[in-house]
């Protein structure tokens, strides 16, 4: 029984701790199943946002864009994402305590699985990047969104470029 | 028209026609009203299988004392599994007590009958007796008696058109089984459990961030699913009735694309913790995490074979997405999938003889089949955004989602490619359906 309830302690904890208004309820509520024999209860999803140090967010410092765009079915930086990547690069060799999650992300065409691994392609390419520029392996987590968090949301070409992207993610902001 | 029916002094019949036709407009009405109200999963039959078998199931003796109606959702099963033709023969009940005049069905064209009453009970509950008849041969195929509450109307319509199916078809029916899908409006995401048919939709997660990858246990009491609540994806396990959740993979990196073994001990999933896409395989608990196989490319979405010997696969390891499988123990993995340069998602059904995916024909994702003895592969689809195929439990239809309209809509075709339905949510994207298992009766 204690094996059961501890998951959703932590999750209703890590609620507390990342969201400032208050834990969204994680409780577990059993309904009934109208005519069918088993239940199925609802359960809300706790969410995380934050902000992190003014330099990361200020728009007039390089620091404050994130995102790293590919060509279609390409995993290389290309070369105007460089002065971007060194400069995350920079504040990471500087600030060892800094850490920072990498989402990779395509477009929607195609098995949400096999985009999801095609993500964290472009990913690790930022993730090995920033690492031969100095960034310690221990402080970058790269992950793939897949397809699921489009930028922009039409089947157009140019819409699908501005989805074939790495985001850089701080401390607090995941 | 030849021949009298016995029963033209039944109450049903004898029922002033306008009485009658006001509670169908009523009943319609309601219908109408709680389908806004649930936005549930409406059902638009699209195709037909070539051959429908002619079948007459009545409205029940005595239907009018349940609150809600079993008949008419019998019907609807049936009708909508494209292997049935409802033959009508209007208000007229035919008691489960009598044989029928099965000349008389006959001579309307049904080769088969059903005769069912609902009797009333004293602690309020309701008995439905129901006989199904073969009016060729002249005989009875088989009955059953149900007990149910008033509230139990659409499971107890599910069983009876499993039996009838069943019977006729002499495949298990799949009317009595749920779905799970997942429904995006605007940035709110839902993991919804339903009927077969769509009806009943209950959320099992809501969440701010996508959930996809939803896999049913065997049981059917459990779901594996990814969830990016935590801003990377990471696999869970929840069980529907309690709603008590367990983060079974996350591992540096991704977490994604779960499924159960068929004994339900064992995951296979796919995680970047050693760098690229591959397979692992876990307890269901989350621990004793081995590595499958190792590739230099992607390995993603495994699926169990039902003998437990072999997992399918995607991988891109001789350059363009193909499907593969490998033993479960560990091995080499042999390629399934040939024709192309994009074939995805593998899926077996329950008898491990199709084997259901994704493919790429000129630029359009469409829903294929591959019998695995054969190697046959057919295209079942004509539809360009098809994604994430599965089997119903007996094997006979495959659910997919597809797009209609800029919307993710989901839509199920037979093995055979001849009858195709349409499920739709109104305002909202659905997508990554997967079809439960068999209910334990």
């Amino acid at each position: 029984m204690k094996q059961l309830v501890l998951p959703a302690l932590l999750a209703a904890l890590l609620a507390a701790c990342s969201s400032p208004g208050g834990p969204e309820q994680t409780g577990a509520k059993v309904e009934d199943r109208a005519g069918s024999g088993s239940g199925v209860a609802t359960v809300t999803a706790p969410s995380v946002s934050g902000s992190g140090i003014a330099a990361l967010t200020d728009p007039n410092n390089i620091l404050s864009k994130r995102s790293v765009f590919f060509d279609f079915d390409s995993f290389v930086i290309k070369a105007e994402a460089k002065p971007l990547v060194e400069a995350h690069a920079r504040f990471l060799v500087q600030n060892p305590q800094m850490r920072i999650l990498i989402q990779g992300n395509t477009d929607e065409r195609g098995s949400r699985e096999y985009n999801l691994a095609l993500g964290q392609k472009r990913a690790d390419a930022v993730k090995q990047a920033l690492q031969l520029l100095g960034a310690k392996e221990g402080q970058i987590e790269s992950v793939s969104l897949g397809e699921e968090k489009p930028r922009c949301t039409e089947s157009s070409d140019a819409c699908f470029a501005q989805n074939r992207r790495s985001d850089i993610l701080y401390s607090g902001e995941f | 028209m030849t021949g009298t029916l016995r029963y033209n002094s039944h109450p049903e019949y004898a029922m002033n026609k306008t009485l009658h036709a006001l509670r169908l407009i009523l009943a319609a009405a309601l219908a109408t009203l709680s389908l806004a109200a649930q936005a549930q999963l409406s059902i638009e039959i699209t195709g037909a299988g070539a051959a429908r078998f002619p079948v007459v199931v009545p409205i029940f003796e005595n239907e009018s004392a349940l609150p809600r109606g079993v008949s008419d959702i019998v019907k609807a099963d049936l009708e909508r599994s494209g292997l049935f033709n409802l033959v009508d023969i209007g208000p007229l009940a035919l008691p489960e007590s009598r044989v029928p005049d099965l000349n008389d069905l006959r001579s309307r064209g049904a080769d088969a009958a059903l005769a069912a009453s609902v009797i009333p009970q004293p602690d309020g509950r309701y008995e439905i007796r129901f006989r199904l008849f073969d009016t060729q041969k002249q005989q009875e195929i088989g009955g059953q008696v149900l007990r149910m509450a008033p509230a139990q109307n659409r499971l107890t319509a599910h069983r009876i058109a499993d039996f009838i199916y069943e019977k006729l078809t002499g495949l298990p029916g799949y009317f009595s089984t749920r779905i799970a899908y997942v429904v995006k409006s605007g940035t709110r995401y839902e993991l919804q459990i339903a009927d077969a048919d769509g009806a009943n939709p209950q959320a099992a997660l809501v969440s701010r961030e996508p959930i996809i990858s939803p896999a049913w246990s065997p049981d059917g009491q459990r779901l594996a699913y990814v969830s990016f609540e935590q801003k990377k994806p990471i696999i869970y396990v929840h069980t529907l009735a309690t709603g008590q959740r367990q983060v079974v993979a996350n591992f540096k990196g991704s977490n994604s694309a779960p499924t159960w073994s068929p004994d339900g001990q064992q995951l296979a999933v796919v995680l970047t913790k050693d760098g690229l896409s591959q397979l692992y395989v876990l307890s269901a608990d989350g621990s004793g995490v081995r590595r499958l196989a190792t590739s230099s490319g992607i390995d993603t979405e495994p699926a169990w074979a039902p003998d437990g010997q072999w997992i399918y696969f995607t991988s891109d390891r001789g350059g363009s997405p193909q499907i593969y499988r490998i033993p479960t123990g560990g091995g080499s993995a042999q390629r399934v999938t040939f024709e192309g340069t994009y074939n995805v998602t593998p899926r077996p059904s329950a008898d491990g003889r199709l084997l259901a995916f994704i493919t790429r024909n000129n630029g359009r994702f469409q829903v294929a089949v591959q019998d695995l003895t054969t190697r046959q592969t057919t295209i079942l689809t004509d539809s360009t955004r098809d994604e994430s195929p599965s089997f119903a439990p007996n094997g006979r239809m495959i659910l997919y989602a597809s797009e209609s309209g800029g919307r993710g809509i989901l839509a199920a075709v037979s093995s055979d490619g001849r009858v195709k339905q349409r499920l739709s949510v109104q305002a909202a994207d659905v997508r990554e359906p997967a079809w439960g298992p068999a209910q334990k009766q």
